[in-house]
């Protein structure tokens, strides 16, 4: 019997146990772990492994946090198809605290909280919603968010930045910041980050990164920004199905022309697909029914640092950001008056010159000579 | 935190833009101001002919075409110098993302070139521009006159080009960074455009005009 012989023998028993902790169907089990794998770009092989991990190994305990933020990520994650949230939260992960989701509330919450730090020091993951305010905003429990996420993040084993607020300050740090909020990189030390930034992120993201962390005990291979490359080394224009019309020059002019309904690049309408990394044109969203560009609205960019800061959703990227019309206007007039200066200095050596100038004699050139 | 392509792209189409557009302005109004205000000394002779005869306009014109028999003497230089022209401003003023640019600027825009047409003529510019270099550098009478302004005003104009090819393609690096480098070289060509050599784009038409200004009242060919 082949390799894949074997991994059938382990998905089926490992899918026996899962049934009989989870009470959920072994086909289910079998492609779920075949969907994991295969977002975690692991081979064939890799299935196996992660079917032992869902069914055998101890669910790792999770902290939720909320700070800045629309709670539209946890709303994301509410979405998730493959595995769903209720086979995430009930059977995946141990889903202590979420500020959201949990049904304890003051200090009752406060002190599960607290309880899962004490018991599972150095083994909980923490996930942050959000971005990170100065004092005194977001207070919670009498603590204010700083605090709350170095208390956390402390003894946890990885920090996961949910969306672009967590990951990069997002809406709440958009000029001019009035709560001068931040993103989690900078308030967590050393401890190993990984960040999932859209707004809101990819559902299947979010579980996959938990499901990889569950199998293979560490954080999935992070790009610059600590993203995982899995799902955010190729640009969405990289996957983009449109992307044979932007080859050819062919862009829709308005949403509602002849190119917008031949399904042309949205480039001049201001997609920002070109420079932004993620994986909607792959993975899609809603179970994979659809994305932004395929529903005929251009890339927001809402996985990159500052994108409320980029200008105008509806600018093409070609065009700048901000407004140069009176830096112009006076760099031009200060020029001018410069300019003009110059000539009057250089017309007054003339001038001198001339007034200076004697006509040539004979006896001049005789001298000279 | 942060990814320096994706930074640098932000600040070539905010600050950075903003910054080039000023100097642009300043060095620009500066130069012309510079020449116009300075003047030239009165031509106290009478125009021959006294009727005058055509426009200054013609000689503006006229020298957009080589002088008889100086393009047989200096093929290289004219056949790179046409091509480079021809070629960077067709994809200066007729490729799609140039021109939402400028209707960006001026609230209108005009038809782009098809994009494999613009490609084909970015690339000639460049091998134009290249082939001017090579030239530039064998030929010991052109290597003599050069100047160091002369090779800055070659890597100003060959840069953009350059960059804008390598990101429209997807070459060598991220598409991010690519265009933040075009847009960059682009913006330092804008910039120190009125400072070197390059300011002829506008300067040639004030010389042409003066030349056939003063050409026509002494009554010579220009």
């Amino acid at each position: 019997m082949g390799e894949h012989g074997r991994e059938g023998d382990g998905l089926e028993r490992w899918g026996a146990l899962w049934e009989e902790r989870t009470g959920l169907s072994r086909r289910g089990f079998a492609q779920l772990c075949a969907w994991l794998a295969a977002t975690m770009t692991l081979t064939s092989g890799g299935v196996g492994r992660v079917a032992e991990a869902l069914a055998a190994a101890p669910r790792p305990p999770v902290i939720w946090l909320h700070f800045q933020e629309c709670t539209a990520c946890s709303e994301s994650l509410l979405r998730a198809h493959y595995p769903t949230a209720e086979q995430l939260i009930l059977n995946l992960i141990s889903l202590d605290y979420h500020e959201t989701l949990m049904a304890a509330a003051g200090k009752q919450a406060e002190e599960a909280r607290r309880a899962t730090m004490k018991n599972a020091k150095g083994k909980y993951l923490l996930v942050v919603e959000g971005a990170i305010p100065a004092r005194p905003f977001c207070r919670i429990g009498g603590q204010d968010a700083e605090a709350i996420l170095k208390e956390c993040a402390a003894d946890a084993a990885a920090v996961i930045a949910v969306g672009s607020c967590a990951s990069f300050g997002g809406l709440p740090a958009a000029e001019p910041n009035p709560t001068q909020a931040r993103s989690v990189a900078g308030l967590i030390g050393k401890k190993p980050l990984v960040a999932i930034p859209g707004c809101p992120p990819q559902p299947a993201v979010m579980a996959a990164v938990l499901a990889h962390y569950l199998t293979l005990g560490r954080l999935p291979a992070l790009d610059q920004l600590h993203r995982p490359k899995a799902f955010y080394a190729d640009s969405i224009h990289d996957r983009c199905y449109r992307r044979p019309f932007y080859d050819r020059g062919q862009f829709a002019a308005s949403f509602d022309d002849e190119g917008a309904r031949k399904g042309w690049c949205l480039f001049k309408l201001g997609c920002k697909g070109p420079v932004t990394h993620n994986a909607c044109a792959t993975l899609k969203w809603n179970e994979g029914v659809s994305f932004p560009i395929q529903s005929g609205h251009g890339c927001l960019g809402c996985s990159e640092p500052h994108f409320w800061d980029n200008g105008s959703f509806y600018a093409p990227l070609s065009t700048p950001i901000g407004e140069s019309g009176l830096s112009t206007g006076v760099a031009a007039a200060a020029g001018a008056t410069l300019g003009a200066a110059l000539a009057g200095g250089y017309r007054k050596v003339i001038d001198q010159a001339r007034s200076e100038a004697r006509p040539v004699t004979l006896d001049d050139l005789e001298k000279s000579s | 935190m942060n990814d320096p392509g994706y930074e640098l792209l932000l600040w070539v189409r905010g600050p950075g833009w903003i910054l080039a557009l000023a100097v642009f302005s300043f060095g620009m109004a500066m130069r012309l101001f510079e020449i116009f205000a300075l003047g030239r000394r009165e031509d106290l002779a009478p125009p021959r002919p006294a009727e005058r005869q055509g426009s200054p306009m013609r000689t503006v014109w006229n020298r957009f075409f080589p002088v008889p028999g100086l393009f047989e003497r200096a093929p290289a230089t004219h056949v790179s110098g046409y091509l480079f022209h021809i070629g960077f401003f067709a994809v200066l003023f007729f490729a799609e993302f140039h021109i939402q640019l400028f209707r960006h600027l001026l609230g209108f825009g005009w038809p782009a070139l098809s994009a494999p047409l613009a490609d084909a003529l970015g690339v000639v510019a460049i091998v134009a521009l290249l082939a001017a270099l090579v030239s530039r550098m064998r030929d010991p009478v052109k290597r003599f006159l050069s100047t160091a302004g002369d090779y800055l005003a070659w890597a100003l104009t060959f840069l953009p080009l350059l960059t804008g090819w390598m990101a429209y393609h997807h070459v060598l690096v991220s598409y991010t960074r690519m265009v933040a480098l075009h847009l960059l070289a682009a913006e330092l060509l804008l910039a120190l455009l009125p400072f070197t050599k390059l300011i002829h784009a506008v300067t040639i038409f004030v010389a042409r005009w003066y030349t056939g200004e003063q050409f026509g009242r002494k009554g010579v060919q220009a």
